[in-house]
């Protein structure tokens, strides 16, 4: 094959004509991220998006596009990097991503996407759809929440009588991956293992396989594909004066685990404390506000009306709102009662659940009760939130980092591993 | 109904597979759903897994995994019907059917459900009732029409036969499609200008696709004839799904031969063998005039072996049936849909007209593009030219619907203004207009001086029209018009790409935001930075169109939205509907 030159970003690089472009970009130490593709299924499948690109003009995806004498492409644009970080983001708003729980967690290409692209938060709502999770395969569970439609396993699966054992269902936003239960049961335990593989998020799950690494080893725990991993550097006007400030911790809707990550940075928090005073905050125990903060840190998001108001107040008492961890950002783990209604998580929690007393017929309600929200909701839906820092919870260096920023306008940087969703 | 007008031997070419929507037809006709058994039972005869099968069936809205109900209505929920009615229409039904929209009555005799635009706009409200027409619907007719049904009437008996209703044609001989109708006259042109010549003569008329892109026909068809491949295969896009789009309902019962003669034409020009007619599941009850029609046509000569007399030149066509699903309507979407597979578009990788249909060179053209063909070969191009402006000549069907004393269709002179059709169909206070519907263009009554033609593509002296006006007049809530397209669009999306399928779900969940007063300036402008996103990522023109109508709104009806934004208290609060927020635990209040 013939080698030829082609551009990107107004660079001049080379590849062999007829590589897929996502593939030339990365001989080249060019990033172009990428969920879908997967390069031996041809024609690719362009179905996630995330490889969008300028090319000859034109928005289109790298990686149904291949190399070819004089190709000029876009890639680093600001238009475009923020596009394809929607594209992410829109797929972990579409389905219900509760990371901390997944078994996949550290080998998922989404999530692994999230982090190479920075992303703290969506900008889109979170649809809290109710999807199934199917048990009824001989060796897979079907994770129904966690697929992103790539269609990788749809082309690649087929069962010794060559039949497919996954295909799409229904349309729009019904669509999810059918699993033939028939054709499933006649994969070898290898091919049922490969299939896990394929899948580049959670939903593919089979059982007794899923957890064989540990967590903290995995593919993408620790190192980014990217040689230069930049997170966004907070620039704050530099006037650096050390006076001290006072801030304000709450815990809402959450665990204190982002609480206790705070608490984790060992004999540092002694420097904190000569340059902090703290007030109203789980950590002083001063339950209400005694004067103006410079900044609220809030744990957790609002899932009854107390919360509302405890946030409220943090908005109105603080100079800066910062929000930690992912049940602050969007509902996190709580949020797992989104995709159910109200009255049944109540029922089966008070009425119907092993535990409840024999005969017990009332949900709790009194005027003095906190009221229960519809559904859990992120801090941001309620107030304007200055800043978010991901993570379940997210690394106490990632916190305190922050933080500093923040009060004393220095500046940051955040390492791969620091930056994480659980 | 028997649709099968030529026996399929004729089309040994295609595999069984292609024949998997058909069937998956006569059993959702014969036993009112598709049953488990019939999944696998299908599965088993073409070799494939039950998942696979019933994938493609549950694409298609018109097939149902229950019993849809020994009769079956669908009630239009287009905006066009709902301003004619539909709720009232929708209550009428539930009150005399006892089944409740979305479900079948207790009983199991009526399932009422809705479905998108059936293509009836210009006599809502309409419904399709075991898929015949019933039109110009009220509370008395529904009572009427449910009483002869429990009866034991079929359906069949008592629809309606929809109107025609062409309300304008260009005077003095100057219309196109509906001249005086001779069966064969454009066929019998084409051994005197050869392949070739045909291809010329719609060049120099510079004819264009009619099914929304406007892509040069002439050009389309060249290129199909430059691939040696055999054998070639000449689809009609009969699909028309867009919303308040009737234009080719209209040319298949009133001038079925002009488009089975432009595709004769098409055939002989590229060298295809076979014809196809893609026509949408909506329109089922056209099947017997178009297989009427093509049974002439063979009884003519015109088509089989030596069709319209010409030696070596063999040309069949057939009818295939959509099942309900709006994107099968793209030109890929629809080869997949006639190969017995989901309707999903293809990326593009190849061409219909280098690889299309059982990927054999192929053409796809629009119903509307197909009659303009026929008879500009029998007119002549410099006959044609005459007609319209220059740099857009020939004339256009439109479909007025909406706000107008006339809904119908207007055969127009391309240049012709906008305030001129608006004139004609007697649109007394236009204030919205949506223009090629919901994936096309909205324009305000300021811009009435535009001319409707090919030309200056999104420049502001000329509008492009794919073939429908749907007119809003000022007491029309805009938020609800916009919600309706963003609800038909994530109906509609094939789900096969993000930007369209989480998109369109999203944009949803912000227009009602919109709806409920609970949006901001920032929401607007999200709305619209959004949209330029699905735009620019979507893989096919349903993704990339399903904003345009939000994003172009927002800008020019800016102050419509103002007064939609609630009062906020403090601009550090979101807007947040508190009192929804708790009902459901208000509910608990003992
Ligand atoms: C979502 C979508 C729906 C479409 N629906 C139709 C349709 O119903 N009828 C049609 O003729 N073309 C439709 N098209 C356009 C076709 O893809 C194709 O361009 C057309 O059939 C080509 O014919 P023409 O060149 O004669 O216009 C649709 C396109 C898209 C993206
Ligand atoms: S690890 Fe991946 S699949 Fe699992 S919840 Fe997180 S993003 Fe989803
Ligand atoms: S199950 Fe996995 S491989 Fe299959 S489409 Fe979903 S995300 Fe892709
Ligand atoms: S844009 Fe929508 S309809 Fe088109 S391929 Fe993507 S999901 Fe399917
Ligand atoms: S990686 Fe290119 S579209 Fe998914």
């Amino acid at each position: 094959m013939a080698t030829c030159t082609f551009w990107i970003d107004g660079k001049k690089y080379e590849a062999e004509e007829g590589t897929n472009l996502v593939d030339a970009a990365k001989a080249n130490g060019v990033f172009i991220p990428s969920l879908c593709y997967f390069s031996h299924i041809d024609p690719p499948l362009g179905t996630c998006r995330t490889c969008t690109c300028k090319i000859n003009g034109r928005y289109n995806p790298a990686c149904t596009e291949e190399v070819r004498e004089g190709l000029k492409v876009e890639v680093n644009t600001p238009e475009l990097l923020d596009m394809r970080q929607a594209l992410v983001e829109m797929m972990i708003a579409e389905g219900n991503h509760f990371c901390p729980a997944c078994e996949k967690s550290g080998h998922c290409d989404l999530q692994h996407m999230g982090y190479e692209l920075g992303i703290s938060t969506t900008r889109f709502p979170h649809l809290f759809k109710d999807r199934l999770i199917d048990y009824q395969p001989q060796r897979m569970v079907m994770e129904h929440n966690r697929c992103i439609k790539c269609r990788r396993c749809v082309e690649e699966v087929f069962s010794s009588d060559g039949k497919r054992v996954f295909m799409y269902i229904n349309r729009g936003n019904e669509t999810m991956v059918g699993i033939d239960y028939e054709q499933e049961a006649k994969l070898s335990e290898e091919e049922a293992e490969a299939a896990m593989n394929l899948c580049p998020t959670g939903a593919i799950i089979v059982r007794g396989k899923s957890l064989s690494e540990p967590f903290g080893m995995r593919t993408f725990d620790m190192q980014s594909t990217q040689k230069q991993f930049h997170r966004p550097i907070t620039q704050r006007p530099k006037g650096v004066n050390f006076e001290k400030k006072t801030i304000a911790t709450v815990s809402l809707a959450g665990c204190f685990g982002c609480h206790m990550s705070m608490l984790d940075i060992d004999t540092d928090i002694l420097d904190i404390a000569e340059l902090v005073s703290f007030n109203k905050s789980p950590l002083t125990d001063i339950k209400t506000f005694t004067q103006r903060c410079h900044l609220g840190i809030v744990e957790g998001g609002c899932a009854n009306t107390e919360n509302i108001e405890t946030l409220k107040q943090f908005r109105e008492m603080c100079d800066i709102l910062v929000v930690m961890g992912e049940c602050a950002i969007w509902g996190g783990l709580p949020a797992l009662r989104n995709t159910i209604p109200l009255g049944e998580c109540l029922e089966e929690a008070y009425l119907n659940s092993v535990t409840s007393e024999p005969g017990e017929h009332t949900v709790p309600y009194h005027d003095d009760l906190p009221k229960i929200l519809d559904r859990v909701y992120g801090c941001n839906e309620i107030v304007k939130v200055d800043y978010m820092i991901p993570g379940c919870p997210p690394s106490p260096n990632h916190i305190w980092k922050v933080v500093k920023s923040l009060l004393w306008g220095e500046d940051y940087s955040l390492l791969y591993a620091e930056f994480k969703y659980d | 109904m028997n649709l099968q007008t030529t026996p399929s031997t004729l089309f040994s070419v295609e595999p069984e597979r292609s024949h998997l929507l058909a069937e998956l037809w006569h059993y959702q006709l014969q036993e009112g759903y598709i049953s488990p058994e019939v999944i696998q039972q299908l599965a088993e005869k073409h070799d494939l897994s039950a998942i696979e099968v019933r994938g493609v069936a549950s694409f298609y809205h018109f097939f149902h995994e229950q019993p849809a109900g020994k009769h079956t209505i669908y009630l239009n929920s287009s905006i066009i019907s709902s301003m004619r009615g539909f709720e009232r229409i929708k209550e009428a039904f539930e009150r005399e059917t006892g089944a409740r929209l979305g479900s079948v009555d207790p009983t199991g005799m009526f399932g009422l459900f809705a479905t998108p635009c059936i293509g009836l706009s210009d006599q809502e409200p309409a419904a399709l009732i075991d898929f015949y027409p019933f039109t110009n619907l009220n509370s008395l007719k529904v009572k009427e029409i449910v009483q002869k049904l429990k009866q034991g009437k079929p359906a069949a008996e008592i629809c309606d036969n929809p109107a025609d209703n062409i309300r304008y044609m260009p005077g003095e001989n100057r219309t196109i499609f509906f001249a005086p109708y001779q069966r064969g006259e454009a066929v019998r042109k084409l051994p005197g200008l050869g392949p070739e010549g045909v291809i010329e003569q719609l060049r120099i008329a510079e004819l264009s696709g009619r099914g929304g892109a406007f892509f040069p026909t002439g050009k389309k068809w060249e290129t199909c004839r430059s691939y040696p491949d055999t054998p070639k295969f000449i689809i009609c896009n009969a699909d028309e799904g867009e919303p308040g789009t009737f234009k080719d309902r209209v040319l298949l019962s009133n001038q079925p031969g002009s488009v089975l003669e432009g595709m004769i034409a098409a055939g002989y020009a590229v060298g295809a063998r076979y014809g196809f007619i893609y026509l949408r599941g909506e329109y089922r009850w056209l099947a017997p005039t178009l297989s009427k029609e093509i049974a002439a046509f063979y009884a003519e000569g015109l088509l089989g072996e030596e069709a319209g007399g010409i030696p070596g030149f063999a040309f069949d066509i057939r009818l295939e049936i959509g099942a309900g699903a709006y994107v099968c309507g793209e030109e890929t979407a629809l080869l997949e849909s006639m190969e017995g597979k989901r309707g999903e578009p293809r990326t593009k990788w190849f061409y219909p007209a280098e690889r299309g249909y059982l990927q054999q060179p192929t053409v796809v053209n629009n119903v509307e593009t197909f009659a303009a063909a026929a008879r500009l070969i029998q007119l002549g191009s410099f006959e044609y030219l005459k007609r319209g402006i220059p740099g857009s000549a020939g004339t256009k069907l439109i479909s007025v619907s909406g706000d107008c004393q006339f809904p119908g269709i207007y055969e127009i002179e391309w240049g012709m203004t906008v305030a001129e059709l608006l004139e004609l169909c007697g649109a007394e206070d236009p204030y919205f207009i949506q223009v090629s519907g919901p994936s096309g263009e909205c324009i305000s009554a300021k811009e009435k001086y535009r001319r409707i033609s090919m030309l200056d593509l999104l420049a502001h002296k000329d509008i492009r029209c794919g073939g429908s006006f749907m007119i809003f007049d000022r007491h029309r809530d805009l938020v609800e018009i916009l919600l309706n397209f963003s609800q038909f669009f994530k109906h509609e999306s094939c789900g096969v790409c993000t930007p369209c399928r989480a998109g369109n779900f999203i944009m949803e969940r912000k227009l009602k935001r919109l709806q409920n007063g609970l949006a901001d300036q920032n929401d607007l402008k999200e709305l619209q930075n959004w949209g330029a996103i699905m735009k620019a990522t979507s893989r096919c023109g349903l993704g990339k169109t399903a904003t345009n109508t939000v994003v172009q709104a927002l800008e020019k009806f800016a102050d419509d939205f103002h007064t939609r934004f609630a009062e906020t208290d403090n601009s550090t609060y979101r807007k947040f509907d508190y009192r929804a927020s708790i009902a459901d635990y208000e509910n608990y209040k003992p």
